[in-house]
């Protein structure tokens, strides 16, 4: 399935999680890596060549660390820029119908952090949920996110292991996105 | 009969505004400047030459105003406070100049056996160079702000100042002519002097503002040209120089508020001027006389030539000049000058010259003239390439160190580049040819190396082998291509950033793979931005129209380069290209900000 890895990092060299996750998958036949940090340096989005990338992929998976519970702000930014109205939505929208849209978040805390009543107060899919309804009211199959948790502090066998799962869950989604759907499934781990 | 009326008038002028169009875009073109071309339409219109034009003696005084008019253009950009900042170099430099070239000059000609009064005038015309000729050339070589530059006219200045002395050192030497120190006429100079340094503190600002005032151009134009007019006729009558008198009111204005007016109105009837004085001193080249005995009045003009820039060199290296500078400056000074004619003129009046004698004089004077732009352009073309790659007083630095980084060029470019560089800890190799430029930045505590960055074996000792990345910020954009080339091929791993002038320089960059800077084209983009803030657009929108400009235009630049050598192919881009950016920046403008779902509010 033609894939379109949208990568937002501000400082890539620096990440050694996003680094290896992103390594493990770009191999995979039909991946496209964009890096939006590194071709928009400006913060200016050029939509109609975005548009147009996002219409030869059948998959999109937005992969980046989680920033105060949300995105890096030149994902906002793409998002705003990217998802017009008569194109992505509204009447006539419907560029994207159809199509799946997967986040690949690496997160500081951990797994059991982000819950009720733990350190991060909700759970991770609830904090998604602005993200989930985008993809919803653009036609998108909004996919279970491929989460990495403690990625200041995860061992490097650990890091290894996470990136052959991150290739492994796109090779599966490739074979059967609809496995992972979370708008027809409860949860996805 | 008035002057319009006689066909007389319009047959000189079509004459010599016909001669100046044809001969002077010519000489340009050749890269010798339009002294040279005013001074063969001069010879060729002359009574020598073709014989159209016959009253020479009147013309020249004439238009000698033009040097008049530029001496005042050139006091209007200098301040005061600059002139007094000058005051060593034209004092020592010009002094030295001119005593040295007036004593060798006496000992050469007593030595060939000529009367002592015909030498002591050879001496004082000798020493003198032509101020139209040099502040002519050097503005249009764009060098009047530069080291040579400055060490020229601060001797021109100095002999402007000698014309005086010397003028009533000549009557001095007449036995008949009761001359001699006259205390009343040296009074009267200094008085005048007086009176116009009075006048322009005192009371020429308010009868500027006046005039101004009243809103009229042609008044204003009218008592510019009055200004000048008046303080020469009033220097002429206390036996200065006019040209001395109109410096001296020039700077008299340089700081004052209508410094660009009158910059403005003078300069046009300035250049007229110039340019008909030189073709008048075309004209007075007595070529009957030159063929008579050719011999004698090249050996003349020869030895005047040779004996100045033989005394100017080492005087410019002892004021501090570099040789590459030196040379030039004493090739530029090395002709003798229009005060000669005065001069000469005078002594043969006083009868210390004999009419033939002078007009010999006169005509080695004219053929130095005319060899000064063939001199520099001699100098240009076939001995600064030498002196550059030989530089023998300083061979290239050893390099001691070598970084991943090396930038050639260490001017206002790649200065801002490696302070950039300095203030993250990134170690560069600067390479810079100008000895000047790296004594300044050494001062400031920079360190570079002197070298030709154009020579490939000053960039393998920079470690061009082994380095990753190549700054040409060098501002000569033939050298720049010629480096880019050469290390392409040389160092193929090399990557290079390299400054291109303007957008066909950028194209040639481009084609060799090379990421390349138009240097005035970031600070273009900034002023636009600027404009349309001030117009009124949001700071966000001024600078995302910018930055979509910038975007198409680059990528503009990258398409033309498949059709470089098609003509037509090239302008229908262009067409589209123009269409498109419209397109491109109308949506920019209608571009929403938010997304404009009205139930999402």
């Amino acid at each position: 399935m033609k894939t379109l890895i949208v990568y937002v990092h501000p400082s890539h060299r620096d990440s050694r999680v996003n680094q290896a996750l992103l390594d493990a998958v770009r191999p995979l036949p039909g991946v496209t890596v964009h890096s939006l940090y590194h071709r928009y340096p400006d913060g200016f989005i050029d939509t109609a060549h975005e548009q147009a990338l996002l219409a030869e992929h059948q998959l999109i998976v937005l992969q980046h660390p989680l920033y105060w519970f949300s995105c890096p702000a030149l994902l906002k930014e793409w998002l705003d820029s990217v998802l017009t109205r008569g194109w992505a939505y509204g009447h006539g929208g419907n560029a994207l119908s159809g199509k799946y849209l997967l986040q690949a978040i690496s997160a500081g805390g951990t797994d059991d952090s982000y819950r009720a009543g733990g350190h991060n107060g909700f759970a991770l899919t609830e904090l998604l949920r602005p993200f989930e309804m985008t993809a919803h009211l653009c036609g998108l199959h909004y996919l279970a996110p491929f989460v990495t948790h403690g990625s200041r502090v995860i061992e490097p066998q650990a890091l290894a292991e996470q990136a052959l799962a991150y290739h492994d869950h796109l090779k599966a989604l490739f074979a059967d996105p609809t496995a992972q759907r979370l708008d027809s499934r409860e949860s996805a781990r | 009969m008035s002057l319009l009326n006689s066909p007389d008038f319009f047959q000189q002028a079509t004459i010599y505004l016909g001669a100046t169009v044809l001969m002077v875009p010519l000489t340009k073109k050749f890269g010798l400047g339009s002294v040279l071309g005013y001074l063969i339409a001069g010879m060729a219109i002359g009574p020598w030459g073709l014989g159209l034009i016959g009253q020479v003696e009147e013309v020249l005084h004439f238009s000698e105003f033009g040097v008049v008019l530029m001496m005042f253009l050139i006091g209007l950009e200098l301040e005061p406070r600059r002139l007094w900042q000058l005051r060593g170099t034209i004092f020592g430099l010009g002094g030295l100049q001119v005593g040295l070239t007036m004593a060798a000059v006496w000992a050469l000609a007593r030595w060939a056996g000529w009367p002592n009064e015909v030498a002591v005038v050879a001496g004082m015309g000798v020493a003198m160079s032509s101020t139209a000729i040099v502040m002519q050339t050097l503005n249009e070589r764009q060098l009047s702000n530069s080291a040579p530059g400055h060490a020229a006219f601060a001797i021109l200045l100095l002999q402007d100042l000698a014309v005086i002395p010397l003028l009533m050192g000549l009557a001095l030497l007449a036995p008949m002519a009761g001359g001699g120190f006259d205390p009343l006429a040296a009074a009267r100079a200094i008085g005048a002097i007086v009176a116009i340094g009075l006048f322009g503190k005192f009371l020429l600002r308010p009868l500027l503002r006046m005039i101004a005032g009243t809103g009229l151009r042609e008044l204003f134009i009218a008592f510019s040209l009055l200004l000048v007019v008046g303080v020469a006729q009033l220097m002429l009558s206390v036996g200065l120089s006019m040209a001395l008198g109109a410096f001296l009111a020039g700077v008299l204005l340089a700081d004052s508020e209508y410094r660009h007016e009158l910059e403005l109105d003078i300069e046009p009837f300035k250049g007229l001027l110039l340019g008909l004085f030189f073709i008048a001193v075309g004209m007075s080249v007595n070529l009957a006389l030159v063929l008579r005995d050719p011999l004698t009045v090249l050996a003349l003009a020869a030895l005047a030539l040779l004996l100045k820039t033989v005394l100017l060199f080492p005087l410019g290296r002892l004021f501090k000049l570099s040789t590459p500078h030196a040379l030039p400056f004493a090739l530029l000074l090395s002709q003798v000058g229009e005060f000669a004619f005065v001069l000469f003129a005078e002594a043969n009046r006083l009868g210390l010259l004999d009419a033939t004698r002078a007009a010999q004089f006169k005509a080695a004077v004219v053929l130095s003239m005319v060899a000064t732009p063939l001199l520099l352009m001699l100098y240009e073309h076939r001995l600064m390439p030498l002196l550059v790659r030989q530089a023998p007083e300083r061979p290239a630095d050893v390099i001691d160190e070598q970084h991943p980084v090396i930038i050639a060029g260490f001017g206002r470019f790649g200065q801002v580049v490696m302070r950039l560089f300095h203030g993250i800890g990134q170690p560069a190799t600067i390479v810079e040819h100008d000895p000047n430029q790296i004594d300044m930045v050494r001062r400031f505590g920079w360190k570079a190396y002197y070298g030709d960055a154009s020579r490939i074996d000053i960039l393998e000792a920079a470690g061009a082998a082994r380095a990753c990345l190549l700054v040409l910020a060098l501002d000569d954009p033939d050298t720049v291509l010629k480096i880019a080339r050469e290390v392409r091929q040389r160092y193929p791993e090399l990557a290079i950033v390299a400054r291109a002038h303007g957008r066909s320089d950028a194209a040639d960059l481009l084609e060799l793979g090379v990421e390349v800077v138009r240097e005035t084209f970031g600070s273009a983009l900034i002023a636009a931005e600027l404009a349309l803030k001030r117009l009124g657009h949001e700071p966000y929108t001024a600078r995302r129209l910018v930055w979509r400009f910038r975007q198409h235009d680059e990528a503009l630049l990258a398409e033309s380069l498949k059709h470089r050598h098609d003509r037509d192919r090239l302008i229908s881009l262009m067409y589209r290209g123009r269409r498109d950016l419209e397109n491109l920046l109308g949506a920019e403008l209608k571009r929403p900000d938010e997304p404009s779902e009205p139930d999402w509010h």
